[in-house]
């Protein structure tokens, strides 16, 4: 791979060592996937956040990088905890304490404390073609597939390297040939809700495991489905970008002659709701909503399901955003509306990551296929799947 | 015998071999503490990598594997250097931030159990001792 003498010069640690150390991880990486060089990147967002995921060894590593500061503009991928109302969430201090030094750690790098699957709702907008190094993998679809910019799946370390230098290797998604379709598919299923795009996405993903999908038959109504769609595909396979047929900006030269074709149909969506997942049902105790973050829409249609409605007596409506959209929401009264009901809105963290065994939680209910997947596997409570409506009706009462 | 490789992370370690005839996960399939393939259903289940020149065929596995080997390698308890035939970002990026030599795609697969290698990753070779 070709490096600038600049590049040459950190690589050999006359910037210091821990500017060698993220150099070294860009130029391993670009080594491995045949990149020829690097390329400037204008954003990153950084996994690899969680206490839950990164361990004791994970906080030695982030507090042994001094000196630092990252060159472009930084955010993280969502904690285990809400950081400022950790305790309502019933959280131990000893938890609380780990996962704040870790966001301290990323904050001592210049890394802004921001923890959210959706940079681009709160202020981090790639223009389309700009280069980034994103992690999160709905995010990372988003970006790609939505707003036309170009990232790989970044792991946590590779997303923190390419802060710190502001570069990227040029492979993968950021070569136009890479993003062409690999797969079409024909849904001829109506699809209405938002867990009903999560479905598509999370059976596409199982299907395929990686490629590009090309998306024809979609009648889409908001961006949000977009958003619930990539976060399918993330959690299956390994998809980092997909197109929809007369929506997506890159979507009128995707498709090639080779590509292989798969239908989607009512059959499809109803295995994965009912045979894949439990179904919602009586015993559910506490809803998660929010995989990927809430937007001010989404919370606004909570706030209208729960009207003349509240929580169940011992039951629990947990709603997950970012900061900024749940200051929005304060602003529209939708936040009231929400905790009048008995339902809270928690910022900065993710149900999957939630340490819910140690909390009591054993019954849980969400709407997102991707929520479902790694909260099983993740804190092995018992996850049902349903539909927004469903699952707010599971534990409400007029 | 001299084998060339290319450069994944930089640096020189030695040791002995130690070849994992299945794909291994860092998280999950090696103690986080001791280094010790805990997983039973691998072949190398009871093995230490510590100190060993750890040889596989590649790697799989959840990206806090990375965070894995640093953590083995601060407690001392990591393989000296790891020799791979085709590299992937999760043990490569743990790799760089712990200071371990490490280098795949070697020109000639001539690593046994227990023979002694010392691995020049700077250089991209490998010094098999007979």
């Amino acid at each position: 791979m070709y490096l600038t003498k600049e590049e040459e010069r950190i690589l050999k640690g006359e910037e210091g060592y821990v500017k060698q150390k993220a150099m070294e991880i860009i130029v391993a990486l670009g080594d491995i996937y045949g990149a020829d060089r690097l390329i400037p990147i204008s954003s990153a967002q950084i996994a690899g956040v969680s206490y839950t995921s990164l361990g004791d060894e994970g906080i030695e590593w982030l507090e042994s990088l001094r000196d630092c500061h990252v060159a472009v503009s930084a955010m993280l991928n969502p904690a285990s905890i809400d950081l400022e109302n950790w305790r309502d969430m019933g959280v131990s201090p000893e938890y609380a304490s780990k996962q704040l030094r870790i966001i301290n750690a990323y904050k001592r790098l210049g890394v802004k404390p921001i923890c959210s699957c959706t940079p681009y709702l709160v202020g981090v907008i790639p223009r389309f073609g700009e280069h980034i190094a994103w992690s999160e993998s709905s995010a990372v679809c988003y970006a790609n597939s939505v707003l036309g910019a170009r990232t790989n799946r970044e792991g946590g370390p590779s997303a923190l390297a390419s802060a710190i230098i502001g570069k990227t290797s040029n492979y993968g998604y950021h070569l136009v040939e890479n993003r062409k379709a690999t797969v079409l598919i024909d849904v001829s299923v109506k699809l209405e809700t938002l867990s009903d795009y999560s479905t598509l996405g999370y059976w596409v993903g199982e299907m395929i495991g990686s490629g590009v999908p090309y998306f024809r038959g979609l009648n889409l109504r908001r961006s949000e489905e977009l958003k619930a769609l990539g976060a399918g595909l993330g959690t299956t396979g390994s998809i980092a970008m997909y197109h929809v047929e007369g929506v997506t900006p890159e979507y009128a030269k995707a498709l090639t002659d080779q590509v292989e074709r798969l239908n989607f149909t009512d059959r499809e969506l109803r295995g994965i709701y009912n045979k894949h997942f439990k179904p919602v049902g009586g015993s559910v105790e506490l809803v998660a909503i929010g995989c990927p973050h809430m937007s001010l829409v989404e919370l606004e249609e909570v706030a209208k399901l729960l009207k003349n409605r509240r929580v169940r007596r011992g039951h629990k409506l947990w709603l997950f955003t970012s900061i900024a959209v749940k200051r929005l929401a304060e602003r529209c009264d939708i936040l009231d509306i929400i905790r009048r009901a008995g339902g809270e809105v928690y910022t900065d963290c993710c149900i999957a990551l939630a340490p819910l065994k140690s909390l009591g939680v054993r019954n849980i209910a969400v709407d997102s296929a991707k929520a479902a997947f790694y909260t099983r596997l993740l804190t092995r409570v018992n996850v049902s799947f349903g539909n927004l409506k469903d699952c707010i009706g599971s534990i409400t009462e007029v | 015998m001299i084998i060339k490789c290319r450069t994944i992370s930089r640096g020189y370690g030695e040791g002995y071999v130690l070849v994992s005839p299945k794909p291994i996960s860092f998280f999950g399939q090696i103690d986080r503490t001791t280094g010790t393939v805990c997983d039973e259903n691998h072949p190398l289940y009871g093995e230490s990598v510590a100190g060993r020149v750890l040889v596989f065929q590649s790697s799989r596995g959840s990206t806090v594997g990375s965070y894995v080997i640093y953590g083995l390698a601060k407690r001392g308890r990591a393989p000296s250097a790891m020799i791979c035939m085709e590299a992937e970002p999760i043990v490569a990026v743990g790799a760089i931030i712990s200071g371990i030599p490490m280098v795949d795609r070697p020109e000639k697969n001539v690593f046994k159990n227990g023979v002694f290698v010392k691995v020049y990753a700077d250089r991209g070779f490998v010094e098999v001792l007979d």
